[in-house]
């Protein structure tokens, strides 16, 4: 499997990373030979083999709604690059 | 007083109780270590000296009223991946150069009620990603055995800090051998516990299906000692399990009888270093002496196929959970952009090193639409079958013996630009991440004057059967009391 770089520039779209020319180009080559070690999986048959879920029988885990203590804004807000009037502060999203 | 900082966990317990040292005196004694010897070794991002010796204080108070747990006192480091209440977490990303948790980890919680002392945090690859801590956004920490070595990664930090007495214990998290293949580089004991076993609860996320969080330490007490500290059922992470938490230092034991072990012949892998194959063959033959009766024949063959699941479903789960990293919330931010889909482009950009790139790359490829089949599912049912030859595995045996990585500590930079390589390294610690099973890496050895790891796998939740034969083994041997020439 070859990844050309208009591939590899999708998945960075895909992913929302910006890449530079060149990266883009490195990971061309990485990830295709990456992809080549993949390869192995072919040989083997998972016909009728259930993909892996959880290691251990766990049912859905519940919990009772209950109010309980919980951060104050400030705290939530002391790590946001951008704030403004108590809100996180973003680009415009609407033209 | 400098050689306190030397002490093990129980060691020094006994003499804090015995008011024989104080947790101030042995916290000033790790402290000057740290400033003797970090130069060199580089395993610490962040050194939090005042609030250690506060709390070393308070803990001598606590002392002094006879209220003691076998962690009062004694000085931790912590791996940087760990949130850490007011103490910045970096995950050695300049995403998260500056990013100081509101809360502390559950493990740091528990860590709390038996006033152990932290003394900082240590370095670590990127995000978790990668066997060397070259990938570390600040700088590479060097191996104490031989500082143009790689210590391991990703915990390469804690398991180096421990080497060179930078710290009594440290904790580190092991998403496909970063406690384990690092202990083994290292000289150290590092345990993965099973999945489900510690909870993940502020744990910065990787991948959350492989992730645990275990201690690193200088012997096998001190291991099963942090063990009773952070096990157990957590609220807060739905994936830790409600199982009782053992006593772990209960099943302590200096013979082997009765166990059975296999060896697998499939981690006697091609290419291995001949001295690492030497050194497992002589201390398995220890384990016999002491009453293991051993199979050397032992068999996984889908473990070749382990390699290719692991770097597609960590990669897979990495790309989802790092989704979060957008520069609104917290972390780096890069908003000099004409719209918010650029802005978020450039804060990944500019805030994303190399390799977590490359592992985000290859997890949304794998993920996306027309791939997803080829890949992730794919991988997620050979996953199954691992599991099920472990499963089959452990119907014949107690525990499997392995090396820990193929080789000795490499060099800096030898292995940096070939990725592939890289990933090898762990090639004998991640299918155990793959079947959830808890793994112990101990000293066994040496080539050349860098240490070799032994690896003991467990059944699931049986952490106390990997405990008692690493605990008689290291009993039998003089490897773990061997000091790098720092």
């Amino acid at each position: 499997m070859k990844l050309s770089y208009e591939q590899v520039k999708h998945i960075a779209w895909l992913a929302r990373l910006g890449l530079s020319e060149a990266e883009i180009e490195k990971l061309s080559l990485q990830l295709s030979n990456i992809l080549e070690n993949f390869e192995i999986l072919k040989q083997i048959d998972t016909t009728d083999v259930p993909p892996a879920t959880h290691s251990i029988p766990l049912q859905n885990v519940f919990r009772e709604d209950e109010v309980a203590k919980s951060y104050s804004q400030s705290e939530i807000l002391a790590n946001a690059p951008r704030q403004e009037e108590s809100c996180f502060r973003v680009q415009p999203i609407l033209e | 007083m400098s050689e306190l900082c030397q002490l093990t966990i129980h060691q020094a317990h006994e003499l804090l109780k015995q008011r024989k040292i104080s947790s101030v005196e042995l916290t000033e004694s790790v402290l000057e270590r740290i400033a003797e010897v970090e130069s060199k070794v580089q395993a610490c991002i962040t050194i939090t000296e005042d609030r250690a010796l506060r709390e070393a204080k308070e803990a001598d108070s606590c002392i002094a009223r006879g209220d003691i747990a076998p962690l009062t006192g004694i000085p931790a480091l912590i791996k940087d991946v760990i949130c850490t209440q007011g103490i910045r977490t970096t995950c050695g990303s300049k995403m998260l150069e500056n990013f100081v948790p509101p809360y502390n980890a559950t493990v740091i919680e528990k860590l709390k009620t038996q006033r152990t002392v932290m003394l900082g945090k240590t370095n670590m690859d990127e995000f978790a990603m990668g066997s060397s801590t070259e990938n570390s956004a600040f700088f590479p920490t060097h191996n104490p055995w031989g500082l143009s070595r790689v210590p391991g990664g990703s915990s390469g930090g804690s398991a180096a800090a421990i080497a060179a007495d930078e710290a009594i214990y440290t904790l580190g998290s092991d998403t496909g051998g970063s406690i384990r293949q690092p202990a083994g580089f290292c000289n150290v004991v590092g345990l993965k516990p099973t999945y489900g076993r510690v909870s993940r609860f502020g744990l910065v996320a990787f991948a959350s299906s492989l992730d645990q969080i275990g201690p690193i330490t200088k012997n096998v007490t001190d291991c099963a000692l942090v063990m009773n500290a952070i096990a157990g059922y957590d609220p807060r992470d739905s994936t830790s399990v409600p199982y009782p938490v053992p006593d772990y230092t209960r099943q302590l034991i200096p013979d082997l009888k009765g166990l059975r072990i296999g060896v697998p012949k499939e981690y006697f892998v091609e290419g291995m270093q001949s001295e690492v194959r030497t050194a497992l063959e002589i201390a398995i033959k220890k384990l016999k002496e002491l009453g293991a009766e051993i199979d050397w024949e032992a068999s996984l063959p889908s473990t070749k196929y382990a390699l290719a699941v692991y770097y597609i479903l960590a990669p897979s789960e990495a790309s989802a959970n790092l989704a979060r990293y957008d520069g609104v919330k917290y972390g780096f931010s890069q908003q000099n952009a004409s719209n918010v889909i650029e802005a978020t482009e450039k804060t990944r950009q500019f805030g994303f090193g190399p390799e977590v790139k490359r592992r985000i790359m290859l997890g949304t490829y794998a993920l996306s639409a027309g791939y997803y089949d080829a890949y992730y599912l794919k991988a997620q049912k050979v996953r199954t079958l691992i599991k099920q030859e472990f499963d089959q595995a452990f119907k014949k045996y107690d525990a499997l013996v392995t090396p820990t990585s193929p080789t000795t500590a490499f060099k800096l930079g030898e292995k940096i630009e070939h990725p592939i390589q890289m990933y090898l390294s762990d090639v004998c610690t991640l299918p155990i991440n793959i079947a959830d099973l808890p793994a112990i890496s101990l000293p066994a050895g040496f080539a050349d004057n860098l240490p070799i790891g032994m690896q003991i796998i467990g059944k699931p939740f049986d952490e106390e059967s990997i405990l008692r034969i690493a605990f008689a083994y290291e009993q039998a041997t003089e490897w773990h009391k061997r000091k790098p020439p720092l």
